[in-house]
């Protein structure tokens, strides 16, 4: 090893000039730093942008333009903006579709750290990163033209037949189910697919964090092994669980082309689930390469404000609740 | 707390049978959802290349897109412009990734490298159409048009996170005794880690270098108001053209990263979205390029790592 290094260190490839030996330090250190640099003004650089470019907007709409509001009033042209639809779609199909794949995505998750045999551990991580790897315009192409096309027909047809006949609740529910099943739900379900990956790798990873001692404690104590994950397992990593869930509602907030494909993009003041929609993304995809005027793109610009603001502090808190589990185990789980 | 005393004695047999039973269902649950959880990934691969099978064939990747409503055509333009966008956001990403995760690995406690690796995590998690707003505002708007060098850049902001999180891991798992061997002998701290620390960790590095550049590869979203796209766009075209006007290689360059171009997965967007079937039908042939693409980077990636992991360990 040592003459290996000695060997290294004098070979001739490596004769610089005897002056460079001595700044060579100094200016490695300065390319760190310059590189850390970027990588951390980049965020700064990013938020600063939106805002400034979004400044004229600002002023003239504030933020009320994001409230509810019965008026759903969309219209470059008169440079009359009411965004409520867009922020709307946004809302209802992040939060369905975290209902949909947090209990989906902790089973698979509890499988994959607890139960899963050694030899079977590798090759479903591998499967579950692939499903995560897949471009999202794959996923928007195969859902508007072969996933969506039945599975809202099917759904949607059950639940407007049920929950949609209750009065109150009924509105999220009422029908008629779209025949392509472009809708708000059928977003809802691409989306699940699209955040599972992720709740389930962070969740795997929270959960095996957990020290033995645990486990072994509450078996001991005669517990089956549900009674030992249930009771003892998710509430030590229940923190890095939750982590894990705001790290998908931010992937689903932001989520931009899949949901653009499948939603249906119309501005609509229906609440119900069943019916096209829109998005916060889809709105800004879709309107500003043609934006008709500066204020039109300046409000395109806010709402993505609004976007990166909402997914910074998801993405903060998140990252803040793992690592408090992390921290309690001394052992390093990253996102 | 005295749980058993608070239990009859004479529901305890009842009792167990149903723990048991809760024991069963559940854990035969999950093992449900892992199943469910993987059919959409085989429904999604197996349809695409079903579907996109069909018309995939040599002139596919050989020319130009013909005009609407006409049969035949490629996306040569497209895989043109995908692969120069990735070169370019590889070349942009790559070396202030390396160095930032060079000073995160090596000084994770001082302030700068907490805040590399914040905004790290966080730049991950910022929705990549906001990168594209970024894209616009910062390259677009001052150059005055759209084009390839852009849309590499803010491809290059997607990348940035992958690699510098996968670096700096790769450079923890470099054992402690080979630097300390290395600066015990003499050599400065810069030629220990290019000569000795980074070739030990180069085959990690490229792993995360191939599956940023597979999570590139695939981005739509940040190329919407920075590439545009650009249905005439042949790269053999503008060298030719260049040659015959005795430009320089540097102008040929220029003018091969300074126009807009199409990519992979925008061509597919687009052409999903329109009325003819032969559109919808490359869409998937598209798709299915995209997958092979991906998913091959992904795969090589993670035998490398796996096989490195295996050495070190053992």
């Amino acid at each position: 090893m040592l003459t290996q290094f000695k060997a290294i260190l004098s070979s001739p490839r490596l004769a610089w000039p005897k002056r460079l030996y001595g700044h060579g330090d100094p200016i490695w250190k300065l390319l760190l730093i310059l590189g850390s640099v970027l990588v951390a003004v980049l965020i700064i650089a990013i938020g600063w942008m939106l805002w400034n470019q979004s400044a004229d907007a600002r002023a003239e709409f504030g933020w009320g333009f994001l409230l509810p509001s019965l008026d759903a009033r969309w219209d470059p042209v008169a440079d009359s903006f009411r965004a409520w639809p867009f922020v709307y779609g946004t809302l209802v199909t992040s939060l369905v579709a975290i209902l949909l794949a947090v209990p989906m995505s902790v089973g698979v998750a509890i499988f994959l750290a607890e139960l899963c045999p050694t030899w079977l551990r590798l090759p479903l991580n591998w499967m579950i990163e692939l499903l995560a790897a897949i471009p999202s315009v794959v996923y928007g192409l195969w859902g508007i033209f072969v996933f969506l096309p039945k599975a809202v027909q099917l759904v949607g047809g059950v639940l407007s037949k049920t929950l949609g006949q209750i009065p109150g609740l009924g509105v999220l529910f009422a029908g008629p189910v779209p025949q392509s099943g472009a809708s708000r739900l059928g977003a809802a379900f691409v989306l699940t697919i699209m955040i599972m990956p992720t709740i389930t790798a962070v969740s795997r990873d929270v959960l095996l964090s957990i020290p033995n001692s645990q486990r072994e404690a509450s078996l001991a104590l005669g517990s089956t092994k549900w009674e030992a994950i249930w009771r003892v397992l998710l509430p030590y990593g229940l923190s890095g669980i939750l982590g894990a869930v705001l790290l998908g509602l931010g992937r689903a907030l932001g989520e931009t082309m899949a949901v653009t494909m499948v939603i249906g993009n119309s501005i609509t003041a229906r609440p119900t689930l069943l019916s096209p929609g829109y998005t916060m993304a889809s709105v800004i995809a879709n309107e500003f390469a043609e934006a008709v005027s500066k204020l039109h793109s300046q409000v395109l610009i806010e709402i993505g404000l609004v976007l990166f603001f909402l997914t910074l502090v998801l993405n903060v808190a998140a990252r803040f609740l793992v690592w408090s589990v992390a921290q309690r185990t001394s052992c390093e789980v990253r996102l | 707390m005295n749980v058993l005393e608070s239990q009859p004695m004479v529901n305890q047999r009842a009792l167990g049978a149903r723990r048991k039973a809760t024991n069963a269902i559940m854990l035969s649950l999950t093992a449900v959802m892992t199943l469910l959880a993987l059919v959409p990934l085989f429904w999604i691969i197996g349809y695409v290349v079903y579907r996109g099978g069909q018309s995939l064939d040599w002139a596919f990747f050989t020319q130009l897109p013909k005009p609407l409503g006409m049969e035949g055509g490629g996306i040569l333009h497209a895989l043109e412009g995908t692969i120069v966008m990735t070169i370019l956001a590889a070349v942009f990403a790559t070396p202030p990734g390396v160095l930032a995760a060079f000073y995160s690995a090596y000084h994770p406690n001082t302030p700068l490298g907490v805040v590399v690796r914040f905004s790290t995590d966080v730049l991950s998690g910022v929705p990549s159409i906001v990168i594209g707003l970024f894209g616009y505002a910062v390259l677009v708007v001052p150059a005055g048009h759209y084009s390839a060098l852009a849309g590499g850049a803010a491809l290059a902001i997607v990348m940035l996170p992958t690699i510098v999180r996968t670096t700096d891991e790769m450079l923890k798992m470099v054992p402690h005794s080979l630097r300390e061997a290395s600066l015990a002998l003499g050599a400065p701290e810069w030629k220990t880690s290019l000569q000795v620390v980074f070739p030990a960790a180069l085959n990690g590095i490229i792993t995360g270098f191939l599956l940023a550049v597979a999570r590139a590869a695939g981005e739509t979203a940040p190329l919407l108001f920075t590439a545009l796209g650009n249905e005439r766009y042949e790269i053999g075209l503008i060298i030719r053209n260049g040659l015959a006007q005795r430009q320089s290689a540097l102008q040929i360059l220029g003018r091969i990263v300074d126009q807009p171009v199409d990519s992979l997965p925008l061509t597919l967007w687009k052409y999903a979205q329109q009325p003819y079937p032969e559109r919808i039908e490359q869409s998937w042939t598209i798709a299915l390029v995209l997958m092979i693409l991906v998913l091959f980077l992904n795969i090589i990636a993670r035998l490398w790592v796996e096989a490195r992991r295996r050495r070190l360990q053992g």
